[in-house]
């Protein structure tokens, strides 16, 4: 593994894997009466949120408690110019404090890639503006692998197709959800409204439709992403009904998913919008799947990155030794 | 104020004659009426070019003397081999009254090591809604005859109207900042296109500037008054440009030496020295620019020199401030990127950097030819000489500099304002 | 070559049946392996056992990765399974290795193990002990003892991994000589 997470690309096809079996491993620790593993004894993992999320921060607070790291959770007031502190001063305090491991979340995207460059400590991107959010693609990666394993222990990520529905500009999700896929050979179609498609979407190692009904029927996942509501005042679609028409999982197209197909969302739902609540709650959603695994998702991660000596981990990408 | 008596001998000019230079009274002398064992200094291998106009400088004093200072601005310029600055008005407060604009200029008789010609700003406070005191400043001993409220766009239709209309009364200029503030969005901070798409960073599309400048130059010609387009990043204004001026439309425009070299790739590490307004383009902009910059479709370079504290840098690439020094390192990007590949030649170049410049801001003691009773406005310059530049080396009080660690010429090695030297090597 | 597939087999079989002597019998025995050769090794006891027994005796994996003293000197080890065939609370456990070296691994195994439940008895078989212990652990059950030297590398290979069973010692050259703790073991 690189010494830092701070994008899906960071990951080969192995490490992703060695990430995922782990996973599976901490899942089951999780039922046991003792949950706490003493991998991460004496490391310190920082979460250094510069912006709320009570799931991600817990999620990740969790995962290093149960590795037996001491955990401590700093929420920093947003960097702008006119509040003095820069981001630069705010990372090198926390990481004066003789920390092992950060978890940076941001509203701006490439601020975990920035403090990656100024600390010694490991970073994780726990979600970064508008860029990536690897985390939570490993997770999606992990639901989307148990349910096609459930149907075929044997199946291949080549023969999967993931649609990522939605607000693509603005998303973190997919743009990690994009890379690692791809990392792991499945077809990736991207549908959105032209005004929702990032620019340059073209080069993107993916497929883009601006219909989604011909992809309805074709994918092996629909992983619906959620709309802001800041971008439902008109500037991008003219009117959120306007929208669920277009490209909300609603109940017609719900019925008219391949079989065994899923649904995946990575919260919170706007029900009734880009999902419909037959579509939320029915049988193919891993909707609380990827909730459930983001614990033992992240402390795998937590491990692959602290389990070892920092020497290993400086040297740079392994050649697939922890896979 | 004395103005030392010195001998240069064995320069070439601009045109490759070779001739000596007497810096006498702060003027150019006949160097046959020099005095018995006047000071000599050899320039055996070296051009003499008449001292660079800066069309676009961010001095920060008074306000934001952290970042720099009309001491250390003017000291960097000389560095550069400009002889002469213009102020922007964004300082604090802003020049949009005659008595700031006097205080500026003032500031640059105290502690200039280069003219400092302040800048005025079309509006009031910037605000983009209201005339500030145009003619006052015009009439003011500062004399300002470029206004601008650069760093924000004279966005308002009607407000950009009358401000072309009023300032041709006094033969004024306005610079425009280009910049449709509507399609760059609030958190738009580079270029719209795959980098801007795969970083997750707001981008602003090239036509935000080039609509503008399609309106501007439409203005100009309904007014019948000049304007000049600051630091022009877009092959479509180049386009917009061409049409204008082969229209006849009095339109001038200006590119910054880091759009004639870098592009948007230089933000890939999310480094906010490379955030800079407008922003770093894809090379195919860049091309046109140098080509731009090349026919005369483009009519001059300004530094857009914008120098930041590091505090005001070092935030995440959307939250840091905009800008990045220039006046250092100018002169030999232009070499770089025009001299060497021989898009321009060295009097082509004085035409870009220094004559043409202080014709638009009606400088009438800067941008001439290195002659017999000229000022004595000059710098000397090494072309062959190259470094690696080091942001430490340098005069700004501010370090963003978007060279470090690269290699480029270094050609100056002497500058002189009014007979004196104002750096030497 | 020290121990050949015949050797091998025999002592297996030895041993099985000391575990069931000194039990009396299957009763409450679980049988668990560490990874990598203690899991089809102990596959292999529980296996023996149940024929003498006449029915199947429980056998899962242990995987001690995570209580290892050592993993902030190592590159980080890839996590192996752990599997518990039943219930371990008042259970005699019977924890399964190749090799018996420094004794950490063990030393681990009880950590991890203390974390999953609270056995009435914990045993240890390995197939080889070739000494130099680190800390005050010892074997209940040994297949063979084997004086070593520390430079030396014993190797256990296993049909089930390596396709062949058989223990040998090589000589480690100067320079390359693993760490005590890697070489305990064969991993």
């Amino acid at each position: 593994m690189k010494r830092h997470l701070l994008s899906a690309a960071d990951l080969s096809v192995d490490e992703v894997a060695s990430i995922l079996d782990l996973a599976e491993e901490m899942s089951a620790v999780q039922s046991r009466p003792v949950k706490k593993l003493p991998a991460l004894r004496g490391r310190t993992v920082v979460n250094l949120f510069f912006e709320d999320s009570t799931r991600t921060r817990s999620s990740f607070e969790l995962a290093g408690k149960w590795l037996s790291a001491d955990v401590i959770n700093i929420s920093a007031k947003g960097s702008s110019v006119s509040k003095g502190e820069s981001l630069r001063d705010t990372v090198l305090t926390v990481a004066a404090m003789g920390v092992d491991a950060l978890v940076i979340r941001h509203m701006a995207s490439g601020a975990p890639l920035q403090a990656s460059q100024w600390v010694d400590a490991h970073v994780v991107n726990a979600g970064d503006g508008t860029h990536e959010h690897p985390t939570q693609a490993l997770l999606d990666a992990y639901a989307m692998r148990r349910h096609f394993r459930a149907a075929d222990p044997g199946f291949s990520w080549a023969d999967k197709t993931v649609a990522v529905v939605g607000d693509l500009t603005h998303s973190r999700v997919a743009r990690s959800n994009v890379l690692l896929l791809r990392t792991l050979g499945a077809r990736v179609v991207l549908v959105a409204p032209p005004t929702l498609l990032p620019s340059g979407v073209d080069s993107w190692p993916a497929e883009v439709c601006t219909d989604l009904d011909p992809v309805v029927e074709s994918a092996d996942v629909l992983m619906m992403l959620r709309v802001q509501r800041e971008r439902m005042s008109g500037g991008y679609f003219p009117t959120p009904r306007e929208y669920t028409v277009g490209y909300g999982l609603t109940r017609d197209r719900l019925a008219r998913m391949k079989p065994g197909a899923a649904i995946a969302h990575p919260g919170p739902m706007n029900r009734g919008l880009e999902i419909s609540a037959d579509a939320a709650d029915s049988a193919a959603s891993l909707v609380l799947d990827q909730v459930a695994s983001g614990v033992a998702v992240r402390m795998s991660v937590l491990y692959h990155l602290l389990g070892g000596s920092d020497e290993d981990a400086a040297a740079g990408p392994s050649k697939g030794t922890t896979a | 104020m004395t103005h030392p008596t010195l001998l240069i001998t064995g320069a070439r000019l601009a045109d490759g004659r070779r001739t000596d230079l007497l810096l006498a009274g702060g003027r150019l002398a006949d160097p046959a009426s020099a005095p018995a064992g006047v000071e000599t200094l050899d320039a055996d291998g070296l051009l003499a070019l008449p001292g660079l106009v800066d069309l676009h400088t961010h001095l920060r004093e008074p306000g934001r003397e952290d970042a720099e200072t009309v001491r250390t601005g003017t000291l960097a310029a000389a560095r550069g081999g400009y002889t002469a600055v213009l102020a922007m008005a964004n300082t604090n407060p802003v020049t949009d009254t005659a008595e700031a604009a006097e205080h500026v200029a003032a500031l640059g008789r105290r502690d200039g090591a280069a003219q400092v010609v302040p800048v005025g700003a079309v509006t009031k406070g910037l605000a983009g809604e209201q005339l500030a005191e145009l003619g006052l400043m015009a009439r003011s001993s500062a004399a300002v005859r470029v206004f601008s409220d650069d760093g924000s766009c004279v966005h308002d239709s009607r407000l950009m109207r009358r401000a072309l209309e009023y300032v041709r009364a006094f033969d004024g200029v306005v610079a425009q900042h280009a910049q449709d503030p509507r399609l760059a969005g609030p958190d738009a901070c580079c270029h719209e296109g795959e980098v801007s798409g795969r970083l997750g960073l707001g981008g602003w599309p090239a036509v935000a500037e080039s609509t503008v400048v399609a309106r501007d130059v439409q203005l100009a010609r309904l007014t019948r008054s000049r304007l000049h387009v600051c630091h022009v990043s877009t092959a479509e204004t180049v386009e917009v440009l061409r049409w204008a001026k082969a229209q006849g439309i009095a339109v001038t425009a200006e590119v910054t030496p880091h759009h004639l070299l870098l592009t948007t790739d230089a933000v890939l590490g999310y480094d906010p020295v490379f955030k800079v307004n407008p922003p770093l383009r894809p090379d195919e902009h860049v091309q046109a620019l140098r080509q731009g910059l090349a026919d005369g479709t483009i009519d001059a370079v300004g530094t857009d020199h914008a120098p930041h504290a590091r505090h005001d840098k070092e935030h995440a690439f959307a939250d840091a401030a905009f800008g990045m020094l220039g006046l250092e390192t100018a002169l030999g990007v232009l070499v770089e990127t025009m001299v060497e590949p021989g898009l321009l030649s060295w009097s082509d170049l004085v035409e870009r950097m220094s004559a043409t410049p202080a014709r638009i801001a009606g400088l009438a003691e800067q941008g001439r030819p290195l002659a017999v009773g000229e000022p004595a406005n000059l710098v000397l310059v090494d072309p062959t000489r190259r470094t690696i530049v080091d942001p430490a080396d340098s005069f700004s009080l501010s370090r963003n500099n978007p060279y470090a660690g690269r290699e480029l010429p270094d050609p100056v090695e002497a500058t002189f304002w009014q007979g004196r030297p104002t750096f030497r090597r | 070559m020290v121990i050949d597939a015949a050797e091998m087999s025999r002592t297996l079989t030895r041993m099985a049946h000391q575990v069931l002597e000194a039990n009396h019998g299957a009763r409450d025995l679980v049988v668990l392996g560490i990874p990598t050769r203690g899991v089809p090794l102990a596959r292999r006891l529980a296996g023996l056992m149940a024929d003498v027994e006449g029915h199947p005796v429980p056998v899962g994996q242990l995987d001690v990765t995570m209580y290892r003293d050592d993993l902030r000197t190592q590159p980080t080890r890839p996590v192996g399974r752990t599997v518990l065939p039943a219930e371990i609370d008042g259970a005699v456990v019977v924890l399964v290795d190749d090799v018996l070296y420094s004794g950490r691994t063990v030393v681990a195994a009880l950590d991890a193990l203390s974390d999953l439940g609270r056995p009435a008895a914990v045993r240890l078989a390995v197939l080889v002990d070739r000494g130099h212990r680190q800390v005050p652990v010892r074997a209940d059950h040994v297949g063979k003892n084997l004086p070593t030297a520390s430079h030396e590398r014993v190797q256990v290979r296993l049909e089930e991994i390596d396709g062949v069973d058989d223990v040998t010692i090589s000589r480690v050259l100067e320079g390359s000589r693993a760490e005590d703790s890697q070489a305990e073991g064969s991993r």
